[in-house]
């Protein structure tokens, strides 16, 4: 301190702080835009090339599910006939024997029914996959949306006001956490099914889905509000907090401009890790009976066929197997890769 | 030595600071309350972060506040700009008490102070671009300048010595000088009237520190900003400072301008703080010019201060009065006008060299001894 360079003339501070390069070129000119942590964050995935290919797998599963009655139609069936009873189809086209099984090989895989057929009704697996597919997929896009604006919603305001507020929600998660999910599950469909709808009366199936959203909803939010509530915890103690602050900004601007894009990372590795559990969640109400039901085509419901003829035809079970695998794996592959891509320093 | 006192009026003391007190704080506390026992959570006792403090800033003066970590002086800093709320006491700003003021009450002064921070890292949302950054808070107060926000943006980068066409790069992409500098920018955007610089250049690397110290000063000239300027470094408030305070453990112990607290200081506080200075000597050998002191020990729980002065544990002249009375702030005789001290024993006001050295820590004391008899 004894001699301060003065900064007004001086050129050697210029150059110590490394700014005003010299003159930039005309084309450099245009690199002066700085780069967001945003963009830093895709450049970054884009580099990563498992994450790419498991990106592109996971965008062909939601492309496929939703173009599901286009391309059945191209193909030429439906999940819902039933190819195998129908007599309009089974006398010109067989494709069950006495027994109910499918005729030919690997569960009567041919150029009529690329996966297959299912035993007993001789419903096409290829068109029933991708319905399922769908149903499943969308279902799971959907609960896990609500998961997460809730939980953001809950753990924003929890970890920014503190005190008091952060209390009363610390202990409603609290209380939602104790429940055991997987039981819950099971026990309160039909609970939330029969207070809606009379138990006489037959169950739509966008009720279903609704029940199905509503459970999985209340039970699964309090992770990512935990999380969101730490990360706010750590931020509303840094000092562009308290600059905001001094500009006089309010408490909902603060949160919306100030904590809330510091937030997005951890929220975009939670969403991916979450929606194929999600998926697994939603397949596996179906597969114990609570979910979806005949003759809604389901991921979980076909699993659950399958176990039951497994030992007279285990190939119904493949296809349904592989896409699940593929895709489960896939979108946790994605997650690693967005996790490491939106946190570097994190490392594995 | 009491009898000679000078009561001073302390407010229109200090002569060489121009005009009426821009802010004025009176009495000012704040107590952080240590909650403890079971079950029932209560409020066992309080750290007395600040404890009734008085200073006042002038239009266009720069205030230096120094003291050694934990005294209080980013908290009085916090509390100036109402980032906590005072546990008592009085702040006003031009002549407006804002100690309890509301958010909404308070818009109209916040374009007027405003706050530069330590740490240039934590200081600057990373998702922002330096744009957004500046101009933020000439949105959140719906200023709009002449030529819109943009230009306005591009001019103060101008001013902080940054290329402005760095507008829409972020945070990440910049140095810590370059970062404290688009704070520095952030704070200038509002045309604010106070600046509380809570150790701007303590979290920089000491050939940047120069730098942004004479960006301040600069700015701080040029735009006739007042100035609170809290720091540890001695030597870059005495830069910077047209008057200091000196606190230790929650209070202000001795105020005066710049040539009086460092050249003639009378607490022995404040002596012990300008001894601890390093100083190239040249040619003197042994001998500097400078007297010195080293205290033993450290500075006591602000949870359970001492009684009476709040130096006595440290001091070498401590007596028992200083532990029955605490000694007021006022302005001793030998002072110059608008030095006040908190003393009952001042020393002389001088830091020249002693007959012999004062040496508390008996560590110290002992090595020295050996050296000596060698």
């Amino acid at each position: 301190m004894t001699s301060p360079i003065d900064i007004e003339g001086g050129g050697t501070s210029v150059v110590v702080d490394g700014e005003q390069e010299p003159k930039t070129k005309p084309e450099e000119a245009k690199q002066l835009e700085g780069r967001s942590p945003g963009q830093l964050m895709w450049i970054r995935f884009k580099r990563d090339r498992t994450g790419v290919i498991c990106a592109w797998v996971v965008l062909f599963y939601f492309t496929v599910s939703l173009l599901a009655p286009l391309i059945a139609k191209l193909y030429g069936k439906n999940p819902y006939t039933l190819y195998g009873v129908d007599p309009q189809h089974a006398d010109a086209h067989p494709v069950l024997d006495d027994f109910g099984l499918p005729l030919g090989y690997f569960g009567g895989v041919s150029g009529d029914h690329w996966f297959g057929v299912e035993p007993q009704f001789g419903r096409d697996v290829f068109t029933m996959l991708l319905y399922g597919m769908r149903t499943s997929l969308y279902m799971a896009l959907g609960v896990t949306v609500l998961l997460v604006v809730t939980g953001v919603i809950v753990g924003l305001i929890g970890g920014y006001f503190g005190g008091r507020t952060d209390y009363f929600l610390g202990r409603v998660t609290d209380f939602f956490l104790s429940f055991p999910q997987q039981l819950f599950f099971i026990a309160f469909m039909p609970v939330v099914t029969a207070f809606f709808v009379d138990p006489r009366e037959e169950t739509p199936t966008y009720f279903r889905a609704l029940a199905i959203l509503i459970v999985l909803w209340l039970l699964g939010w309090m992770p990512i509000s935990r999380l969101v509530r730490s990360t706010v915890l750590s931020l509303r103690e840094r000092e562009f907090v308290e600059a905001a602050k001094v500009a006089g900004a309010s408490p909902w601007r603060i949160v919306r401009k100030e904590l809330l894009p510091n937030v997005v990372s951890p929220i975009l590795i939670q969403f991916t890790y979450q929606l194929p559990s999600t998926i697994l969640t939603i397949a596996f109400l179906s597969f114990a009976g609570v979910g979806f039901v005949e003759p809604t085509p389901d991921w979980g419901r076909m699993f659950a066929t399958g176990a039951d003829v497994a030992e007279q035809d285990p190939a119904f079970m493949f296809f349904p197997g592989v896409a699940l695998v593929i895709f489960v794996l896939c979108f946790n592959l994605l997650g690693d890769s967005v996790r490491d891509a939106l946190d570097p320093k994190s490392g594995r | 030595m009491k009898e000679d006192l000078v009561l001073p009026a302390p407010r229109e003391a200090a002569t060489d600071s121009p005009g009426e007190p821009l802010l004025q704080v009176e009495g000012l506390v704040k107590h952080f309350p240590v909650k403890g026992g079971f079950p029932i959570r209560r409020t066992v006792g309080a750290v007395q972060a600040v404890d009734g403090i008085d200073l006042s800033v002038h239009v266009g003066e720069s205030f230096g506040l120094v003291g050694e970590s934990g005294c209080g002086k980013s908290t009085t800093g916090r509390l100036i700009t109402r980032l906590m709320e005072p546990t008592g006491g009085k702040i006003s700003y031009r002549g407006k008490d804002i100690t309890r003021a509301s958010r909404k009450q308070l818009a109209p002064v916040r374009s007027e102070i405003q706050m530069i921070f330590q740490d240039p890292y934590s200081s600057l949302n990373p998702r922002q671009t330096v744009g957004k950054i500046i101009s933020g808070p000439m949105e959140i107060n719906g200023i709009e300048p002449e030529g819109g926000r943009d230009k306005r943006v591009r001019e103060l980068l101008e001013t902080v010595g940054l290329n402005p066409e760095h507008f829409n790069r972020f945070p990440h992409e910049f140095s810590g000088g370059q970062r404290q500098r688009i704070g520095v920018a952030r704070a200038l955007a509002l045309n604010p009237k106070l600046i509380v610089a809570d150790e701007p250049v303590s979290a920089l690397d000491v050939s940047i520190q120069a730098q942004v110290v004479n960006l301040l000063q600069k700015v701080q000239k040029e735009l006739g900003i007042a100035f609170l300027f809290i720091a540890h470094d001695l030597a870059v408030v005495r830069h910077f400072s047209q008057r200091v305070a000196v606190m230790y453990l929650g209070k202000i112990i001795e105020v005066g301008d710049r040539d009086s607290i460092y050249t003639r200081p009378r607490h022995p506080y404040t002596h012990a703080l300008l001894s601890a200075v390093p100083e190239v000597n040249l040619g003197d050998g042994e001998t500097g010019g400078r007297e010195r002191i080293r205290l033993a020990g450290d500075v006591p729980s602000p949870i359970n201060p001492p009684s009476g002065c709040r130096f006595r544990t440290r001091c070498w002249k401590a007596q028992d009065k200083c532990a029955a009375e605490e000694p007021p702030l006022i302005q001793i005789s030998g002072n110059r006008e608008g030095h006040l001290t908190a003393c009952h024993f001042p020393e002389e006001p001088t830091i020249e060299a002693r007959d012999e050295d004062i040496v508390l820590d008996p560590a110290l004391a002992a090595l020295e001894e050996a050296a000596a008899e060698d």
